[in-house]
């Protein structure tokens, strides 16, 4: 799978903006702990420490958000793009 | 203006570690403390709240800690002065997965007192104390007061439920102050096992019972140079305990009012301290004038400080970390407000100039000395 990342996420992945993950993976569960185990400074950025997603960090595979696609358990499609993206907001 | 990213530390005697709400500032001076050197941003686009110098040992390190809207809390250092800080794989300060609870923001950081010089705290929301037993490079939760039977019904104030200042005994490693909003002051005298609530004669006067035994809102406490000399900051009072915080009395003895954040004691002379009293409900300076009070007689009377202050109207709000001395002598005074200022005072608050303007708001103004 494909994991496009921001900017400020990518001191963790040696600067790289999109890094390939080779898992098996068929959840969103799965495709991310693949993500944690290749780039560890990943995981404290993208969910807190009671593993839940953070609130202003939005993840995509494809184009759907896993919010809305049963959060963790969300379908991950073989050769999927996953993109990471924060929130926009202002101010 | 171009700024530098870093400090020169053999041009600079007194370092100004002033967090903003979109990033953090170095500001450097000689031991005049006339010409500052304003270096940043660091951590460009994230909120620090807490920020410190650890000089043990041999170290010259900065501590800080950002908070991105998206990415959370993180917690760096730097050896170099600036110059690089460290962007840790994993976050030191987190709940262990049992607590239940995860980190918002980490609002104190502070080094242990001089006979523990490897102990460092940092304060989070919600209201957690965190310790490290080895200069930082490991944390763990204080689970002594985090098992304590009144943290459920602590509540948070306007800022969060946070723990917001810690201060260390420097004659009593076993002995430890902390003050939670809204929870009020909490001390151990056992490294951290047990914890008491400390609140005799504070007010709460936003609940029915004025005098309650915990759950007041405690802004900023400061320990003087006598180390069982306390003084404090309340959502509406001034205080002093000569007991280390057994019992506290009101000192609010001629401020224009008994409101404000910051409480900063004097380093030298446990009589003197500082405060920026606030109008209650703006939470402004007072008639828009910029004035610091101190007091030469451990409360019994304040005098306000202005000269050099800007004489048009300042409505500007200092909050409770945006205040600090150095420890020079005569004791530097410096204060930084939420329309992005920093003032100084190289004569412990008699006359004060600008040092920055154009900053984003500022929240913590912490010093260190070289």
């Amino acid at each position: 799978m494909t994991v496009h990342l921001p900017g400020l996420l990518r001191d963790h992945t040696g600067g790289q903006a999109t890094v390939e993950i080779a898992c098996p993976a068929t959840t969103a569960a799965e495709a991310l702990a693949a993500l944690w185990q290749a780039y560890p400074g990943l995981r404290d950025r993208i969910v807190n420490e009671q593993g839940e997603i953070r609130q202003h960090v939005n993840i995509f595979i494809n184009e759907d958000n896993i919010r809305d696609q049963g959060g963790y358990s969300a379908p991950v499609p073989s050769g999927a793009a996953i993109t990471i993206v924060p929130a926009v907001s202002g101010g | 203006m171009e700024p530098k990213l870093f400090v020169d530390p053999s041009i600079s005697k007194v370092i100004l570690l002033v967090g903003t709400i979109k990033g953090a500032f170095l500001i450097s001076s000689d031991a005049n403390r006339e010409k500052w050197q304003v270096s940043g941003p660091h951590f460009p686009g994230r909120v620090v709240y807490a920020m410190a110098y650890d000089n043990r040992a041999g170290r010259q390190r900065l501590w800080a800690s950002s908070t991105h809207f998206a990415f959370g809390p993180m917690l760096h250092s730097s050896d170099d002065f600036g110059r690089t800080w460290t962007n840790p794989e994993s976050a030191p300060i987190k709940f262990p997965e049992s607590a239940g609870q995860s980190v918002a923001q980490i609002w104190q950081i502070v080094p242990g007192g001089p006979l523990e010089h490897e102990k460092l705290y940092c304060g989070v929301e919600p209201a957690a104390l965190f310790e490290s037993k080895d200069a930082g490079s490991t944390w763990s939760l204080v689970q002594g007061l985090f098992d304590h039977p009144h943290r459920p019904r602590w509540e948070p104030g306007g800022g969060g439920l946070c723990l917001h200042t810690i201060v260390v005994n420097p004659a009593n490693p076993q002995s430890l102050l902390v003050a939670i909003s809204t929870g009020g002051v909490y001390r151990t005298d056992d490294g951290g096992q047990t914890w008491s609530a400390r609140n005799s004669g504070v007010t709460a006067g936003f609940m029915p019972n004025s005098y309650p035994e915990f759950g007041q809102c405690v802004h900023k406490v400061a320990r003087s140079a006598q180390p069982d000399r306390l003084y404090l900051q309340n959502h509406g009072g001034l205080f002093r305990s000569d007991d280390g915080g057994d019992h506290w009395q009101d000192i609010a003895n001629g401020v224009p009012s008994d409101f404000g954040f910051p409480m900063v004691a004097h380093p030298r002379d446990p009589d003197t301290a500082y405060v920026f009293p606030l109008e209650t409900e703006m939470r402004v300076s007072p008639h828009g004038e910029l004035l610091v009070y101190r007091t030469r007689d451990a409360g019994a009377s304040w005098q306000p400080l202005g000269t050099g202050f800007p004489e048009e109207l300042s409505y500007e709000t200092v909050l409770r970390d945006g205040m600090a001395a150095d420890t020079l002598d005569l004791a530097g005074l410096y204060l930084g407000t939420r329309s992005g200022k920093v003032y100084g005072s190289a004569d412990e608050g008699d006359t004060w100039r600008q040092i920055a303007d154009g900053l984003p708001a500022v929240t913590c103004v912490k010093t260190a000395v070289l």
